[in-house]
């Protein structure tokens, strides 16, 4: 290739200084980015994918820097350049995306304002400013780009948000931009049309795309060549075609493997995991930086670092044993822990909670909204009843009424075991609150930071279980083991345990006094892809064991789907379909459901037609006439009951057997569009 | 897993952890503020302990051969108008203020914390009545109240001091620890603690309050700065402590009309030992903010 690239790592290392001691974060990386290209960077958490981002702006937080090494935009060294070269740059041709929008957007300034001040700083009058922020704002698709100009950042919707500050970057038509995990804290609809987006003004604009994402969906979708790192270190890169069908790292493969993929299911299969945890911030290898991890390890894998090898082309792997990585051994691990200690359990199956008609109303501002709405379901003993749905839409605050923790409005029911349960928590006895618990999704804030492990999961069993503080302690250390929380951290506080330990922790105290019922609100999307797996295979275990039945909330429908038996889909605090799990998947699928499964960027390549909800979510407070998805509906123009869609509400019909669905349009008319 | 690899990933989060430890220990053994303060405050509460033993005369001890007699050998820091030592009431008087200012910090932030506690986990109406009354009295300066309950009460017991300083203080310490228990209440832990029907009581003290010690304890070594201050002055203006005791504000509003025939050091030495009391206690107060990163 003779064109110099847009950017280039050269050998680059970055140490950061904590507590006064130098870390590596990234160790001799090297890739290029041609013009035009987009550039996947993938790994788990701390491998120094961010870090790699902000270096190639020379944007390192305050106690990082460069130890060696160069980074070359368009041949030029920037490592070694002047602020005010380097700003020159950063105004003219370097752009970066972040991943919060939220906090990327000034609170106090107007949208308008603030992506003025881009045009500005390249010396337009603030009239011509003005002029170019609507057309930016129209390029990336915002309607009324008058009326977002006059608004503030917490005015406007996540998506609405990013692509703001995606036409604030690409303002000053930058020849190389940064996206540090765009879509992340995105909904799936709406992390779909921003990456549509993107790709959009790729191919008008050409810029080179420097890509980040633990997503590996994401990257495969918008990405021409992908690198993954381990550790601060590349261990393979390639054309992502490569990447994906043929990986040839041992820790690409693991990373593969552990992913929920579509059709796999809890009953059939069991996910992969990468045994061990990521290295420690700045530890020093004399081999390679995986050895400790790998499958494949030997002698010469902890003594030698491995060099780049070819595998094929331009797809390279840093491993010694390149060849065997897409055979490796299976990595599967298994837990048996008895969590009930009582053989006399219903039998799998059977009708265990029962939700009728539940509802709950905030009051804002002297007004109420109906947050959630007429909500019925049931779970059976050892089933796994999956929600899903937008933020929004109500998933979390349908777990808080069952948990007693809200109070629902009068006329709903909880039935757990065909005992009507009272609306708040300490009405409940004791048996009753410990039958029903629920593990959180940040175990950060779940798990009080003061208190041992110990601690935490035994007053919960001397709470709900009724036994001596000796007992509960024993009994505490029993279930921690049987959940692999090693006994040497049995006195540890939660934040000397990694991400997946601390989980494990919280769901042994999920687990302390026997629950029926455990809710898990989103337990793995803090985490890791492969402690995700961990977790999974866990609480698959769990229920295979005690037939302990599930209420899995998660946005992830790849984990959603394996681990569910039935599926509810909620829209604006409503179930729109509700059945079973592959009822639910295969379809003929409810236009909302339809529309939520197309935005999935699917791992293994395969392209649906994206169905796209256009709009955003409306307020609660104000919900739309009729069936409240027909503004956004994909399927009501030219189903001939648009007149039934604007002007009554469809209820919850059974549409075949066990499969409930909220809509006017026919299930046969559904199902033709649908295979269309 | 094998059980070796999970017992090395137990060593080496063990090893992280009392590497953790160990570097921020070194980093609070390096903090100079933090060493500098610590000393002269641990100075004076060696004095305060053992001063009876210390101070070479009594406290009321006269000699009037030696009436305001310059520093010598033989009273280190002079002698006031009546004879006395001045050392020996310095050390003497060491008690007084620093028992007096312990206790009614003390007393102002256990008060303070559990009005926090109360306010910032039930919010709601019962909080925002509090806070307006809160406010209310924030509004009125500390020594201006502490003198008119004083006054009014008729009072020179130094008991009465520290009562009176102590509740001077709880609304504005209870104003810090509601802002954190309010942030700190809407954490999953606290719904954790519900869910395994655990009482109110054992929530707000045993769950949420360690979780904000660290402003408590900051805002604590604040308030100690100020309540020396308080109590040097309400007894410079002869409120708040008995007459006659040996303490450093009568010691100065004695002494200080003599300043003008020269006679500097019984009203020189009190003052810098007010003064360097709490300068120890801002130096603390001020590293603690940092290394509690608040």
């Amino acid at each position: 290739m003779s064109t110099t690239p847009t950017i280039e790592f050269r050998n680059l290392e970055v140490a950061y200084t904590v507590r006064r001691i130098d870390r590596e974060v990234l160790r001799n990386i090297s890739f290029s980015i041609a013009p035009g290209e987009a550039y996947g960077l993938v790994g788990e958490s701390g491998c120094g994918k961010s870090t790699a981002a902000f270096a190639a702006m020379r944007y390192l937080p305050r106690n990082g820097k460069i130890t060696s090494g160069s980074i070359l935009f368009e041949g030029q060294d920037i490592v070694g350049m002047s602020t005010s070269d380097i700003n020159t740059l950063r105004r003219s041709a370097i752009s970066m995306v972040y991943q919060n929008p939220a906090t990327a957007l000034n609170p106090t300034i107007r949208i308008g304002d603030q992506v003025a001040e881009v045009f500005e700083l390249q010396g337009l009058s603030k009239s011509d400013a003005y002029a170019q922020v609507e057309q930016a704002l129209i390029k990336v698709q915002i309607a009324d780009p008058k009326q977002v100009m006059r608004r503030y950042a917490h005015q406007l919707s996540g998506g609405m948000a990013q692509r703001v500050v995606i036409a604030m970057a690409l303002a000053s038509n930058p020849r190389l931009l940064v996206m540090d995990e765009p879509t992340t804290g995105l909904d799936a609809t709406v992390e779909a049309e921003v990456l549509d987006l993107v790709r959009k003004l790729r191919k008008e604009s050409g810029t080179a795309v420097l890509f980040i994402s633990h997503n590996l969906g994401v990257i495969r979708h918008m990405c021409d060549r992908v690198g993954v790192l381990y550790a601060g270190a590349l261990v393979e890169q390639g054309a992502t075609e490569d990447i994906f069908s043929k990986p040839s790292h041992p820790y690409t493969v693991g990373l593969l493997r552990c992913i929920p993929r579509g059709g796999l299911h809890k009953n059939t299969d069991r996910l992969d995991t990468i045994p061990g945890t990521p290295p420690a911030l700045g530890t020093h290898f004399t081999g390679c930086v995986f050895a400790d991890r790998c499958a494949l390890v030997e002698d010469k894998c902890r003594t030698t670092q491995p060099e780049m090898v070819t595998v094929g082309g331009a797809h390279v792997a840093r491993c010694f044993h390149t060849d065997k990585a897409g055979s490796m051994p299976r990595a599967i691990d298994t837990v048996t822990v008895s969590v009930s200690q009582n053989p006399n359990r219903a039998t799998t199956g059977t009708r265990l909670l029962d939700i009728d008609h539940l509802s709950k109303a905030f009051t804002q501002d002297g007004n109420a909204v109906n947050v959630v709405n007429d909500v019925s379901l049931h779970v059976g003993v050892g089933e796994t009843l999956g929600l899903v749905g937008e933020s929004g839409a109500g998933k979390t605050t349908i777990a808080k009424l069952i948990l007693g923790l809200y109070g629902s409005d009068s006329g709903s029911h909880v039935v757990l075991d065909g005992k009507d349960l009272a609306g708040t928590l300490s009405k409940r006895d004791v048996k009753d609150v410990g039958a029903m618990q629920i593990v959180f999704q940040n175990p950060d804030q779940a798990l009080n930071r003061r208190h041992s492990v110990t601690r935490i999961v035994g007053r919960a069993v001397q709470k709900l279980r009724g036994l001596s503080a000796d007992a509960s302690t024993d009994r505490a250390h029993e279930l921690l083991s049987g959940m692999r929380v090693e006994a040497t951290l049995h006195s540890a506080r939660p934040v000397q345990l990694s991400g997946g330990l601390k989980q494990r922790v919280a769901i042994s105290r999920a687990f302390a006094g026997a629950p029926q019922l455990v809710v898990c609100d989103e337990p793995t999307s803090a985490l890791d892809v492969s402690v995700q797996a961990t977790i999974l295979n866990l609480l698959v275990d769990l229920q295979k064991q005690d037939g302990t039945s599930f209420i899995f909330i998660s946005h992830d429908l790849g984990v959603v789907r394996y681990i569910s038996d039935k599926i509810a889909v909620l829209y604006l605090g409503r179930v729109v379909e509700f059945g079973d799990s592959n009822r639910v998947f295969e379809g003929p699928h409810h236009p909302y459901t339809e529309a939520l499964l197309s935005s999935v960027p699917n791992i293994d390549g395969s392209v649906r037609k994206r169905i796209p909800l256009t709009g955003v979510i409306p307020s609660p407070s104000n919900p739309p006439s009729g069936c409240v998805l027909h503004p956004r509906c994909p399927r009501m123009a030219g189903s001939g009951v648009e007149h039934l869609c604007t002007s009554a509400e469809p209820a919850l019909t059974e549409v075949e057997p066990g499969h409930f669905m909220r809509c006017h349009i026919p299930l046969d008319q559904l199902r033709t569009v649908q295979t269309a | 897993m094998s059980d070796t690899t999970a017992t090395t990933i137990a060593n080496k989060s063990n090893l992280e952890r009392k590497t953790i430890r160990r570097e921020r220990l070194k980093l609070v053994l390096k903090d100079k503020t933090f060493l500098f303060g610590a000393f002269i405050l641990g100075f004076w509460i060696i004095l305060t302990i053992f001063g009876t033993f210390i101070a070479p005369h009594g406290a009321g001890d006269q000699d009037f051969k030696f009436v305001s007699h310059s520093p010598s050998s033989k009273f280190l820091f002079g002698t006031d108008a009546n004879g006395r030592d001045v050392l020996s009431r310095v050390i003497l008087g060491t008690r007084l203020i620093v028992v007096m200012a312990f206790s009614s910090t003390i007393l102002g932030t256990v008060l303070g914390t559990s009005l926090g506690l109360a306010t910032g986990y039930f919010k709601g109406k019962f909080d925002m009545i509090v806070m307006r009354l809160v406010e209310a009295i924030s509004a009125i300066p500390v020594l201006i109240i502490a003198l008119l309950a004083i006054a009014a009460l008729e009072g020179r017991s130094p008991t009465l001091t520290v009562i009176v300083i102590g509740f001077v203080f709880t609304p504005n310490i209870g104003r810090t620890v509601r802002a954190a228990v309010l942030g700190e209440s809407e954490l999953e832990y606290v719904a954790a603690a519900r869910l395994r029907t655990e009482r109110t009581r054992h929530i707000l003290f045993r769950e949420i309050l360690p979780n904000v010690l660290p402003p408590i304890i900051v805002e604590f070594t604040v308030r100690l700065g100020y309540a020396i201050f308080a109590i040097a002055t309400l007894s410079f203006l002869g409120a708040g402590v008995e007459y006659g005791s040996p303490n450093w504000g009568s010691q100065i509003s004695e002494n200080w009309g003599n300043i003008y025939s020269n006679v500097w050091w019984p009203t020189a030495f009190p003052a810098l030992a007010i003064a360097s009391l709490a300068v120890s206690v801002n130096l603390i107060s001020d590293s603690l903010l940092e290394i509690f990163e608040l």
